[in-house]
């Protein structure tokens, strides 16, 4: 048993291996910038996943050859990815319609705080004078049938990031159905987060410590 | 004879006045038209309403367009990127106004202003900030707020390939806001690498009709942003 800090859980591939194992064959999945990227990597064999990216493209592979690229190839990071057969582009109102229209299955994104009520807030802190930038995120938790967070339990001075109420302004409200960290799979449901799975080693006490908000077990 | 072409960047942005609403392609530097803002910066029009995702990276294109402080407004879903510099200091200044849409909503608000619907009502951003000041209203039991058309004097945006009807193909995600702004502005331009006569475009593969586009010149050769940012370029 690891109780240590960082020692404890998953790494960020394993929370991304994690997750990879609960999106079901066939998914269009849009997945958002950071560890969310992380998850196309382990899609379990034989599971085939349409990926979209928001500016423009439904069948998004993965990064080009060194100079095989096109710097009008990109992903929503504005790094330069690959279309696989079977591809798609499309405009950008297109593209927030089938974000927007429910017609994607599931939304990947990274989070500052998740409230045990489902809110999100992954786009500011609020400062004065930070430059707000709000891109997709709030079209995506607005339309995407399941939205899944991935990220550290904590941040790096160790607050939680699973909160009773959302201080950050809010990306959408009651708008997450499950969140995986290093430490533990948990679901937002109408009673509050609950746990659906802890880490190797990771024991329930210790996920609660560093969680603000009631955590119920399985 | 119908022939939208126009011999260079510089007549294509000629006429674009001071306090013109410009609708701006482009993610990041994928479709953004760059040498059409260039010619745009060469020209001088000032207190310029810029309608575009982003807001540039170095000091080239866009970046170099607000770096000239030819802009007065940007309406902008995300006005920062790996390097972008330029935007931050000249909003910390208070020497640019920012309207922050969210990227669906800007969207759906350029493409209702090309199809000639005043307003609409989206789910996103109900419950957040970006909701404050904006009626809303119940369907079916969900809230939705309502949100303007957005519309413009100009667009500039950049294809792969027209014919001088206007015609209109693009390069992989370069497409992004290109066909809904071009839907969206009073006089559309386009900048592409090659115009090639009527019929030397499959009607089946057209992405933009050419009745929405004005003006089409030729630019062989595009500069790629990122390149210039790498080796520190700046414009002028």
């Amino acid at each position: 048993m690891s109780t240590h800090g960082e020692e404890a859980g998953w790494t960020r591939d394993e929370m991304a291996r994690r997750l990879a194992l609960d999106i079901p064959n066939g998914s269009y999945v849009n997945l958002g910038i950071g560890i969310p990227e992380l998850v196309a990597r382990f899609v379990p064999e034989g599971r085939t996943l349409i990926y979209h990216t928001e500016n423009g493209l439904l069948g998004m592979g993965p990064s080009p050859a060194p100079d095989a690229g096109d710097p009008e190839l990109i992903n929503a990071g504005k790094r330069q990815v690959t279309a696989l057969p079977g591809a798609a582009y499309f405009h950008h109102a297109d593209s927030f319609a089938m974000i927007r229209g429910g017609h994607i299955d599931l939304c990947v994104l990274g989070a500052m705080q998740v409230a045990c009520n489902g809110d999100l807030a992954n786009w500011s802190t609020g400062e004065p004078d930070a430059i707000p930038a709000v891109g997709g995120a709030m079209d995506l938790v607005a339309g995407v049938k399941s939205v899944y967070v991935i990220t550290q339990h904590c941040t790096k001075t160790g607050e939680p990031k699973l909160v009773e109420r959302c201080t950050y302004p809010l990306t959408g409200r009651g708008v997450i159905n499950r969140v995986y960290t290093e430490l533990a799979v948990i679901d937002v449901t109408p009673e509050g987060f609950r746990l659906v799975e802890l880490a190797p080693g990771v024991e329930f006490e210790y996920v609660k410590e560093r969680t603000a908000a009631p955590l119920l077990r399985r | 004879m119908i022939d939208k072409r126009v011999q260079d960047p510089t007549r294509a942005v000629a006429d674009i006045h001071d306090g013109a609403t410009v609708m701006i392609g482009g993610f990041g530097e994928a479709g953004s038209p760059i040498e059409l803002i260039h010619a745009l910066i060469d020209h001088g029009a000032r207190g310029l309403t810029v309608i575009s995702n982003n807001t540039g990276s170095g000091e080239v294109g866009l970046a170099a367009l607000l770096k000239a402080q030819r802009v007065a407004k940007v309406v902008c879903s995300f006005p920062r990127t790996a390097n972008s510099t330029v935007f931050p200091e000249l909003y910390r200044q208070g020497k640019v106004e920012l309207e922050l849409v969210p990227q669906g909503t800007l969207a759906e608000r350029i493409r209702a202003g090309g199809a000639g619907v005043p307003a609409f009502y989206t789910p996103a951003a109900v419950g957040t900030p970006l909701a404050e000041g904006k009626e809303s209203r119940l369907f079916d039991g969900k809230e939705y707020l309502l949100e303007r058309w957005l519309r413009a004097d100009f667009a500039l945006i950049k294809g792969r390939r027209a014919d001088r009807f206007g015609n209109v193909v693009y390069n992989k995600t370069a497409r992004n806001f290109g066909p809904i702004m071009a839907m969206a502005a009073g006089v559309t331009i386009v900048q592409v690498n090659t115009v090639v006569e009527p019929g030397g475009i499959d009607p089946e593969s057209v992405v933009t009709p050419g009745i929405f586009v004005d003006r089409v010149v030729e630019v062989a050769t595009p500069l790629h942003e990122s390149e210039l940012v790498a080796a520190g370029a700046t414009y002028p």
